[in-house]
């Protein structure tokens, strides 16, 4: 477990960054694979969707969807920095950008009942 | 020597030794205000002659006493150690990372200063400078871009904190880089191709992450990052073919490259 | 990273940043209407506008993903030269290939 410190939310933010691009890397081919599997038709997708419908599976999915925002969320904070010459100048930035992203991580949780 | 002991528990000192071998520990007697400074001097001249480090101004102007107190790089005579203790009152020294260790906390600077040289942190009048005062408004955007940065003393302390520097020890570094930010918006500066070109090398601007490690620790609160940001945005231009940019801080001209 | 690679991974990111939110917002209504094959495939069918957009979402991630990760095998596995060059460029060709194949698939079931 890292210790966070209060004041190292750059590097924290830049780890959680880092470790949902490597999940969503290496998830991408998988996810990839699976469409393709509707070139056998709708009963072959079917039939991997109705896998999908496992409780670990949907947790996976629901981990994927949270990175997903997580790396969205993050890249644009550092896209506003890089390219927007934006200055963070509240500590809430990163915190409020994690929220946000365990936020639309939910929604899809609560949605997949 | 600060105020007589202030009575209670000896502060306890982990000192790192030789290149790093083996830790020696120290017993200080607590005082009012004292300084990690203070602490090290103390040992250096009471407890044990042979123990190594550096420090000069001891005002907090000069850079030289900066080292790893509790793991935080720090100029050690601008750290009280009633802030610098851990939870158990005990204080670490170590030298500072990502640099050679000579002896105990003194590390050798010049894999530094060499990547301050490679950035080409470093005026270039050029071959004709001009004879008369180039007239720079205090105001503009770019006088202003670089008065952010002209401040740095080299110490040494965002270097040691950069976790980058640590993973890639080709990575110029957020001195360097911050350095070379001041100079790209210097118009007096007649050497920005080379500069431009030394900044946005595999080594250079991309490497930073934006952990932001420099900017917290800078001692004389610069932003490397976003220095290193605004490189960043003119590595981009460069890699576009040099448009011109809405940027305030606008990139150089071709025809003024050194 | 050297400044094409950077460039190349930031403008994608970009893109990305569009494509992904409009995504996450397609995931989350695809979850609330229950994600049968038939629906998802009856919207991908024949549908040029949506092909357009997975085969710029694809094209965009095959070249985001392995500069992220050749940053990653370079700081923190230690890995360099020619031979981590054309692995990520391997992993490009087969993000882009199993992407396009994925889309295509859903264009034409």
């Amino acid at each position: 477990m890292i210790l966070v410190r209060h004041r190292r939310r750059g590097v924290v933010a830049a780890l959680l960054h880092r470790l949902s691009g490597i999940a969503l890397a290496i998830f991408l081919p998988l996810h990839f694979l699976a469409l393709a599997t509707t070139l056998r038709g709708a009963p072959a997708l079917e039939s991997f969707l109705a896998l999908t419908r496992n409780p670990l599976v949907k947790t996976a999915e629901w981990g994927l969807v949270t990175a997903l925002a997580l790396h969205l969320a993050l890249g644009l904070r550092l896209l506003a920095i890089e390219l927007l010459a934006w200055r963070e100048r509240s500590a809430g930035i990163v915190p409020a950008l994690l929220a946000v992203a365990v936020g639309i991580g939910l929604v899809f949780l609560l949605n997949a009942g | 020597m600060s105020s007589s002991p202030s009575g209670g528990q000896p502060l306890a000192v982990s000192i790192s030794r030789g290149r790093g071998e083996r830790f020696d520990e120290f017993a200080v007697p607590r005082r009012e205000h004292q300084t990690v400074l203070d602490v090290v001097t103390e040992i250096q001249r009471e407890q044990d002659e042979t123990l190594c480090y550096r420090f000069a101004c001891r005002v907090g102007m000069c850079g030289s006493c900066a080292m790893i107190v509790n793991g935080q790089p720090r100029w050690t005579c601008r750290t009280r150690v009633s802030e610098a203790v851990d939870r158990k009152g005990r204080l670490r020294l170590e030298p500072l990372r990502n640099l050679p260790v000579i002896k105990d906390l003194a590390v050798e600077m010049t894999p530094f200063f060499d990547k301050w040289r490679d950035a080409k942190g470093f005026f270039e009048p050029g071959a004709a400078p001009p004879q008369d005062f180039v007239k720079v408004a205090p105001s503009s955007p770019q006088r202003q871009a670089a008065d952010e940065g002209i401040e740095c003393i080299n110490c040494g302390v965002c270097y040691a904190a950069c976790e980058v520097v640590a993973w890639n020890p080709d990575y110029l570094g957020p001195a360097a880089l911050n350095r070379a930010w001041t100079l790209v918006n210097d118009e007096r500066d007649q050497g920005q191709g080379a500069r431009l070109a030394a900044v946005t090398a595999a080594e250079g601007c991309q490497s930073c992450h934006t952990h932001m490690s420099c900017t917290e620790l800078c001692p004389k609160a610069l932003q490397p990052t976003y220095a290193i940001a605004g490189l960043k945005r003119l590595a981009l231009r460069r890699a576009f073919g040099r448009k011109p940019s809405p940027d305030k801080s606008p990139d150089q001209s071709p025809d003024r490259q050194g | 990273m050297s400044a094409a690679l950077f460039l190349a991974q930031r403008l994608t990111a970009a893109i990305l940043a569009v494509a992904v939110l409009a995504h996450l917002v397609l995931i989350i209504a695809a979850e609330r209407a229950g994600l049968t094959a038939g629906a998802i495939l009856a919207r991908t069918h024949h549908n040029l506008v949506l092909l357009a957009f997975y085969v710029v979402f694809v094209v965009a991630a095959a070249v985001h993903a392995p500069i992220g990760l050749r940053n990653v095998l370079v700081e923190w596995a230690g890995l360099q030269g020619r031979g981590l060059d054309l692995a990520m460029a391997a992993l490009a060709l087969l993000l882009l290939g199993l992407g396009l194949t994925a889309a295509l698939a859903v264009y034409a079931a």
